[in-house]
């Protein structure tokens, strides 16, 4: 399938490069609905793959590359079931939000995050699956998880640890401040910095380049350098389920859901 | 080094051309939120427009429960 256009995202194939485009209002929540049409993009990838070299994913929406996980949803679909019961639709989930990220990580051509706005949580465990981040100098970063009394569930901690140092990890995780595309750039979160409303051309331009080297051993210099780390990636989804049934959490959740303050990331 | 004055005129600037007012439009005690009508999304917008221009870093836990451009200069100020 060279082309799709759903109700989350869209993506079309040129030229060996193919450009997934995250269009969910307001702000690409990753919610069901966007989870099934990623599975749907990551399903054709062996359909892709040998005529594609670089994939890039951006965004459609303005001021947003995504703000992470649909909390929204979460929380109704939390709150519907009998606490005991929760676990088992949140581990479902995260088991099929992991095999995304998985297949995004190991995709045998280059993936490309364009970043723009904010890149929350899941917006950033996404942009951390792909090969690099090219971002706009307004981008910004944040994993605000621990606010809400979980950790980031969609593979954040160990792939950003596989990246980088952790004096960056621990600050972003600790305080959930969001930091700006300079800083994520100067720690090497940020491959290439890119001018206000830049960072699509400049992905484009940047797959143009990469599109001129022989796919075997662009492929196998990328098997090289990012090893999946298979092993913290199941034990998160396991500590995301340990704490998800706390009373914490679900507090949490109700506040943010009811919540018009202009900083929901903080507490 | 920038005085606070200085300072607290060039947010004021950078706010009334982010939003596109008319220069002079906002004042340092003005409430930005309640002025501009931001939401969250264009409230990371300024952030960034403030630590690109001034080229600091400034965590939005400082910057948490501000709501007047003066404050708002002063937190910059103790990162300049």
């Amino acid at each position: 399938m060279k082309s799709f256009k759903g109700k989350t995202l869209r993506w079309e194939w040129r030229d060996s490069v193919v450009e997934l485009t995250l269009d969910h209002a307001p702000a690409n929540e990753i919610g069901t609905a966007m989870l099934a049409e990623l599975e749907t993009f990551v399903d054709a990838f062996d359909v892709l793959a040998p005529e594609t070299s670089v994939c890039i994913i951006a965004s459609g929406r303005n001021a947003v590359f995504s703000a992470g996980g649909d909390l929204r949803e979460l929380y109704a679909t939390a709150v519907a079931v009998a606490s005991k019961d929760r676990p088992a639709g949140v581990r479902a989930f995260l088991e099929r939000i992991h095999a995304v990220m998985n297949t995004i990580d190991a995709a045998p051509f280059v993936t490309i995050a364009a970043v723009h706005g904010a890149c929350l949580g899941g917006g950033l465990e996404l942009a951390l699956a792909c090969d690099m981040i090219i971002a706009d100098k307004m981008a910004r970063f944040a994993f605000p998880e621990l606010r809400l009394g979980f950790i980031p569930g969609f593979g954040g901690i160990p792939r950003l640890k596989r990246d980088l140092g952790n004096a960056f990890v621990r600050d972003l995780l600790f305080t959930g401040r969001t930091v700006n595309a300079t800083r994520a750039h100067a720690v090497g979160l940020v491959a290439q910095l890119a001018g206000e409303g830049e960072a699509l051309r400049i992905a484009r331009s940047t797959a143009a380049q990469i599109t001129k080297y022989d796919a075997v051993t662009r492929a196998t210099a990328k098997k090289f350098i990012k090893p999946i780390p298979h092993d913290e990636l199941r034990r998160e989804i396991e500590l995301f389920c340990e704490l998800f049934i706390r009373p914490t959490v679900m507090e949490a959740l109700e506040k943010f859901v009811q919540s018009n303050d202009v900083m929901p990331y903080l507490p | 080094m920038r005085t606070l004055e200085q300072t607290t005129q060039e947010v004021l600037s950078l706010a009334a051309q982010h939003f596109q007012l008319a220069a002079g439009t906002l004042a340092p005690e003005d409430d930005f939120f309640k002025k501009l009508g931001i939401d969250s999304l264009q409230t990371l917008e300024m952030l960034s427009r403030i630590e690109n221009h001034f080229g600091i870093e400034l965590p939005d836990y400082e910057v948490q429960g501000v709501s007047d451009f003066k404050t708002l200069a002063e937190r910059i100020q103790s990162r300049l």
